[in-house]
C-alpha cells in the first residue's frame, strides 16, 4: 500500500506527484493539468518538425495527424467535434486522425465569441474552404510524388491514391515541400462539394470531447492550477453597481487556519465596484474565512429597486409612444386599427431568470514576464479583454485568456466580468490567486435574464382576417450595457438590442405592422442584464405565440389555420438566399408536420389539452424553423401543470452532426419547460432573491416528460440549435393549459397559484 | 491527522478536520474529477462513495471519513470502463459534462439497488442529481443499458 501524506506541507511535493504535463517541469510556471485542447489533441503532433499549415485554422503533420484550431467554447455543444467534421469533410481526412486545439486568446483569430447559436452557421463555409483548399495543395503535391497528373488524383480518408498507387497525407507532408498557404480571397472563391458528395457532415459520429467526461479528466476553469497560488473568495456587495465600502472588520477570520487577509479591490474599469477579496492558503479556508469577515458598505441606488418596480418602469415606457427604437414602422397601422372590426390587447410578462451554469464562476490569474494570463472558461474574448487591459491599466496585449472547457455557458460566460477581480487581486497582492465564487456568490453575481413586459395589439377585418400588428417589448438591455457599438439602428434611427428583441420580428404576415423596442434603463441601472439561452427569443416568443393563440380564439379560427393563413411565404417573408431560403414557407412546414406528429385535433382526456406554438429561433438571418405541440394535464384543486409529452418539428438546415443536434434539441427544449414552469426568480431590493437550489429550482429528471424530436431533411445552410428549442416550448405549454382549461396564463413562469386565479377569473 | 482510503490506497492529511471532504480530494490530493456545484449538497456535482454509499463530498466532513473507503470517479475503474462509463460514450450522454462524475457515481449505486432499474427508479434516485444541460433522457438511457450489460442481458 502506497501512503500519501497530502497537507499544506506536502503540498509542493505533490504538485510534482501528479502526472499531467511533467514535461513542463523546470519552467517558473508549471501547469499541473494540461488544458482541454491537450486532452483531446496528441501533443506530440504539435512539435512535429514537417508541418502542413495552409491556413490559420489547421496543420497537417507528418504522422498525417490533422489538428484543427477550435476558437469557440466548448460548453457542451461539441463545437469543436461538428467543425472539425467541416473541415475534414472537405479536406478528405481520416476522420480517426482529427484532433482539436481549443486555442488561447490571440488577435489572429478576430472575433473570439461564442454565443446566439451562431457557430456552425458562422463556420461553415470558412471551413469547408479551408479544408477545400488543403485537399488541392495535398493531390498536387501528391502527384509531383506520384509522378502522375493531378487530374488523375483522389483524395480519400486520409491518402491520396492513382491507380493503384496511393500515398497518406502523413507521407505527402513528411516528402513533399508543401509550404502553400492560402490568401483569403482565393479561400472565399473556393468551391465547395456538393451535398450528395458529403462523407463526414450529416453522418453520426461520437463527440470528441466526451471520453473525457466519463472519467474525471476533463479540465474546466475551476480545475486550473498554477504553483504558488492563493485562493480567493469575493464578499459580494449589496448592489450590482455603485456600493462603496466603508469598513472590512476581519477579526473573527483571523480564527481561521490558512487565512492570509482582505482587501477592497479597486477597479478603474469599474466592473466589480464594492468588492472584497478574501484571501487564504486553500478554498475552504477562504470560504469559511469570507463567511467571517464583516465588511460595511453604503450601497448604490439599486436598493430602493425591486422586480415590480422594474416591472412598473417598463409598463411607463410602454405608455409613452415617444420612445424606443422602431424595427418595423409600416405606414398605415394606426388607420387599419380604427378600421378593424374587432382588436385585441394583451400584456404579457416574464420575471428574472438565472442562468445557474453548474461550475460557479471562477478564475485564475497571474502575471508572468508582464503578461497577465487569465486562466478560465469563458465565451468571449473579445469582450472582456480589452476591459481587463483597462482593469490593469496594461496594454490590451498584456492580457491573455488561456482555454478550458465550461462547465455550462448558457450566455453567463459571454459576460466575463468574473476575470476582472481575479486579475485584480492578483495585481493587489503579487501572486497568482485563484477565485473560486460559492454558488451564492455566483448567484448574486450573476448577470440574469432581465423581467420582461410586453404588450401586443392586433386587428382584424371581415372573416378574422389580420389587417395589422403593433408590438411593443421593454426589458433590460445586456448588449447596450456590455457593448453599445454591437447595437444596430432602427428605422427611427435609435439603435437597439437585437438580442433582446428578436423573435419579434416574427414572419407571420399580418398587414400593417409595427415593432418597438424599448431599453429598461431602470433595469440596466440596477443590475447588469445578461444573455441567457436565446436571450429575448425566450420572451418575445412567449407573447407573440401566446397571443397569436389568443387571436386565433378571439377570430373563431383554429389556432394552426389561423398561422398558416400568415405563414404565405410573401413580401418580406419571402425569405432570402442563402440563410432564410423559402421563408415563412418552412416555418409553414414545420407547424404543419407537428400539427400532425402531435395529434392535433384529436378529442383528449378531461382537464387535458393540446396548445401548439412555432418560432424561428433566434435571427431572421439564420431562422431556425420550429414548431412543437405540448400535451399538458391541469390539477384543478392544486393548480399543478403536468407536462405529459411535447412533440418538437426542427428544420435546421443541414445537419452537421445529427447526434450532437439532437442532444442540443432535447437539452434547449427541457431547458424551455424548465423555464415555463420550474425555475423564475425575483429582484428585491437590489439582489436576485434565490441564492441556491434550496429555493431556485430548475428541471429535474423526474420533471422530464414522454418526447419526440424530428427534424425534417434539408441541405439549405445549417442554422443555430443550441438555443432555438428554448423558444418554443414555453408558449406551447400556455396556449395547452388554455385548451385544458379555458384558463390563461400570461406570465412566465407560470406558477400553480397563478393558474388557480387563472381557473377561477376565466370566462 | 485523518487517515482514510482514496481509490484503495492509504491517504492521510493534516489538516481541519471539518474541512468538507470535496476540498481535501480536490485542492489536498489533486483529484480534480469531483466537482464543486452548490455547497449545499443538491445538486449532486460532488458525489463519490464512502464505503460503497453514495454521498455529497460537499456537505460531508473530513473527519466522517476517518479509516472509511472513499471513492472517487477516477477510482470507479482502473481503465475507465465501467459498464456505466462505456454506456455513457455509446449513448453520448454528457454535454457540457460538469455533473456527469456524480452522475455516474450517484447511477453505480443505483445499480447496485436495482439492477434493473425501471424509469421510477431510476427518477426516484437520479432526481437528486441535476443535470444543468438537462441531458437526462440520455442519462435514463445509459443507466439502462449499462444495468444490460451488468446482468449479462445486452438488452
Amino acid at each position: 500500500m502506497d501512503e500519501v501524506l497530502a497537507g499544506p506541507a506536502m503540498k509542493q511535493n505533490l504538485v510534482s506527484r501528479r502526472s499531467f504535463l511533467i514535461g513542463a517541469a523546470g519552467t517558473s510556471v508549471l501547469f499541473g493539468f494540461p488544458r482541454p485542447g491537450f486532452i483531446a489533441a496528441d501533443a506530440a503532433s504539435t512539435s512535429a518538425a514537417a508541418l502542413f499549415e495552409p491556413t490559420i485554422w489547421y496543420r497537417v503533420d507528418r504522422s498525417g495527424i490533422v489538428t484543427v484550431s477550435i476558437i469557440r467554447a466548448e460548453m457542451g455543444q461539441h463545437v469543436g467535434t461538428a467543425l472539425a467534421r467541416i473541415l475534414a469533410d472537405e479536406l478528405e481526412a481520416d476522420w480517426d486522425k482529427v484532433r482539436l486545439d481549443y486555442v488561447d486568446s490571440d488577435p489572429k483569430w478576430g472575433l473570439m465569441i461564442t454565443g446566439a447559436s451562431w457557430s456552425v452557421w458562422q463556420t461553415f463555409m470558412p471551413f469547408s474552404q479551408a479544408g477545400a483548399a488543403g485537399r488541392i495543395a495535398l493531390i498536387e503535391e501528391a502527384a509531383k510524388l506520384l509522378n502522375v497528373d493531378k487530374e488523375v488524383c483522389n483524395a480519400r480518408n486520409g491518402a491520396v491514391s492513382a491507380g493503384d498507387r496511393s500515398i497518406t497525407y502523413g507521407d505527402i507532408v513528411a516528402r513533399g515541400s508543401l509550404n502553400r498557404t492560402f490568401s483569403a480571397d482565393r479561400l472565399k472563391a473556393m468551391p465547395i462539394k456538393k451535398p450528395a458528395d458529403r462523407r463526414l457532415i450529416g453522418h453520426d459520429t461520437k463527440a470528441i470531447d466526451i471520453p473525457a467526461k466519463t472519467n474525471g479528466a476533463a479540465r474546466y476553469g475551476i480545475d486550473a492550477e498554477v504553483e504558488g497560488m492563493v485562493y480567493a473568495r469575493p464578499k459580494i456587495p449589496p448592489t450590482r453597481y455603485g456600493s462603496k465600502v466603508v469598513s472590512i472588520d476581519d477579526s473573527a477570520a483571523k480564527s481561521v487556519k490558512g487565512y492570509i487577509k482582505s482587501i477592497a479591490l479597486d477597479d478603474p474599469s469599474d466592473t466589480v465596484p464594492g468588492w472584497v477579496m478574501v484571501f487564504a492558503d486553500s478554498f475552504s479556508a477562504a470560504d469559511r474565512a469570507a463567511d467571517k469577515v464583516k465588511v460595511e458598505w453604503i450601497p448604490g441606488d439599486a436598493l430602493k429597486v425591486s422586480e415590480q418596480d422594474l416591472q412598473d418602469h417598463g409598463a411607463k415606457l410602454i405608455a409613452d409612444p415617444s420612445g424606443g427604437s422602431l424595427l418595423v414602422d409600416d405606414p398605415g397601422v394606426e388607420a387599419a386599427f380604427a378600421a378593424a372590426k374587432s382588436t385585441l390587447q394583451r400584456t404579457y410578462t416574464t420575471s428574472s431568470v438565472l442562468h445557474f451554469q453548474l461550475e460557479p464562476v471562477n478564475a485564475l490569474a497571474f502575471e508572468k514576464d508582464g503578461i497577465f494570463e487569465i486562466h478560465t472558461g469563458n465565451q468571449w474574448q473579445s469582450l472582456i479583454l480589452p476591459v481587463l487591459a483597462r482593469a490593469l491599466a496594461v496594454g490590451v496585449d498584456k492580457v491573455i485568456m488561456r482555454t478550458y472547457l465550461l462547465g455550462g455557458g448558457f450566455g453567463r460566460r459571454l459576460n466575463g466580468d468574473y476575470a476582472v477581480p481575479a486579475a485584480l487581486a492578483t495585481k493587489a497582492i503579487g501572486k497568482p490567486v485563484k477565485m473560486v465564487c460559492t454558488r451564492a456568490d455566483d448567484m448574486l453575481f450573476d448577470s440574469f435574464r432581465s423581467p420582461s413586459i410586453q404588450t401586443l395589439r392586433m386587428a382584424f377585418g371581415e372573416g378574422g382576417k389580420v389587417t395589422a400588428m403593433d408590438h411593443h417589448a421593454a426589458a433590460g438591455w445586456p448588449t447596450q450595457v456590455l457593448m453599445p457599438s454591437f447595437m444596430p439602428k432602427g428605422v427611427n434611427d435609435v439603435p437597439y438590442d437585437q438580442f433582446s428583441i428578436q423573435g419579434a420580428d416574427h414572419w407571420y404576415n399580418v398587414g400593417a405592422q409595427r415593432l418597438r423596442a424599448l431599453s429598461n434603463d431602470l433595469a440596466n441601472r440596477a443590475f447588469r442584464p445578461g444573455y441567457l439561452r436565446s436571450v429575448g427569443s425566450g420572451w418575445t416568443n412567449w407573447a407573440v405565440e401566446s397571443f397569436m393563440d389568443e387571436a386565433a380564439h378571439a377570430a373563431g379560427i383554429d389556432p394552426v389555420a389561423f398561422r398558416l393563413r400568415m405563414l404565405d411565404g410573401t413580401g418580406r417573408n419571402a425569405g432570402t438566399a442563402p440563410n432564410s431560403v423559402g421563408g415563412a414557407r418552412r416555418q409553414a412546414a414545420v407547424l404543419k408536420r407537428a400539427a400532425e406528429k402531435g395529434g392535433w385535433g384529436s378529442t383528449m382526456p378531461k382537464d387535458t389539452g393540446l396548445g401548439i406554438a412555432t418560432t424561428f429561433g433566434q435571427e431572421r438571418t439564420m431562422p431556425t424553423w420550429q414548431a412543437c405541440v405540448a400535451r399538458v394535464r391541469v390539477d384543478r384543486g392544486r393548480g399543478n401543470v403536468i407536462l405529459e409529452k411535447l412533440t418538437l418539428v426542427v428544420d435546421a438546415g443541414t445537419l452537421v452532426h445529427p447526434d450532437g443536434a439532437l442532444a442540443q434539441v432535447e437539452g434547449a427544449a427541457l431547458w424551455g419547460v424548465s423555464l415555463t414552469l420550474h425555475e423564475g426568480s425575483e429582484f428585491v431590493k437590489g439582489r436576485v432573491k434565490d441564492t441556491n437550489l434550496d429555493t431556485y429550482t430548475p428541471l429535474r429528471m423526474g420533471d422530464v416528460p414522454e418526447m419526440d424530436i424530428e427534424f425534417l431533411p434539408s441541405t439549405e445552410v445549417p442554422t443555430g440549435l443550441g438555443e432555438p428549442a428554448t423558444t418554443v416550448v414555453g408558449p406551447a405549454i400556455g396556449n395547452a393549459i388554455f385548451a385544458a382549461t379555458g384558463a390563461r396564463l400570461r406570465h412566465l413562469p407560470i406558477r400553480p397559484d397563478a393558474v388557480l386565479r387563472a381557473l377561477n377569473t376565466k370566462s | 491527522m485523518t487517515t482514510f482510503k482514496l481509490n484503495d490506497r492509504s491517504v492521510s492529511v493534516d489538516i481541519a478536520e471539518d474541512t468538507p471532504l470535496l476540498w481535501v480530494i480536490r485542492d489536498e490530493i489533486g483529484l480534480k474529477g469531483t466537482k464543486f456545484g452548490c455547497g449545499i449538497g443538491m445538486c449532486g456535482a460532488c458525489t463519490v462513495h464512502i464505503d460503497g454509499r453514495a454521498v455529497r463530498s460537499c456537505i460531508t466532513p473530513l473527519a466522517a471519513v476517518a479509516n472509511a473507503a472513499v471513492t472517487t470517479i477516477e477510482g470507479l475503474d482502473q481503465n475507465g470502463q465501467h459498464p456505466l462509463q462505456k454506456a455513457w460514450i455509446e449513448t453520448q450522454v454528457p454535454q457540457c459534462g460538469y455533473c456527469q462524475s456524480g452522475q455516474i457515481m450517484q447511477a453505480a449505486t443505483l445499480l447496485k439497488d436495482f439492477p434493473d432499474p425501471s424509469d421510477k427508479d431510476i427518477d426516484a434516485v437520479m432526481s437528486g442529481n441535476l443535470c444543468r444541460c438537462m441531458a437526462y433522457i440520455r442519462i435514463r438511457r445509459a443507466i439502462k443499458a449499462a444495468a444490460a450489460e451488468m446482468r449479462g442481458t445486452h438488452g
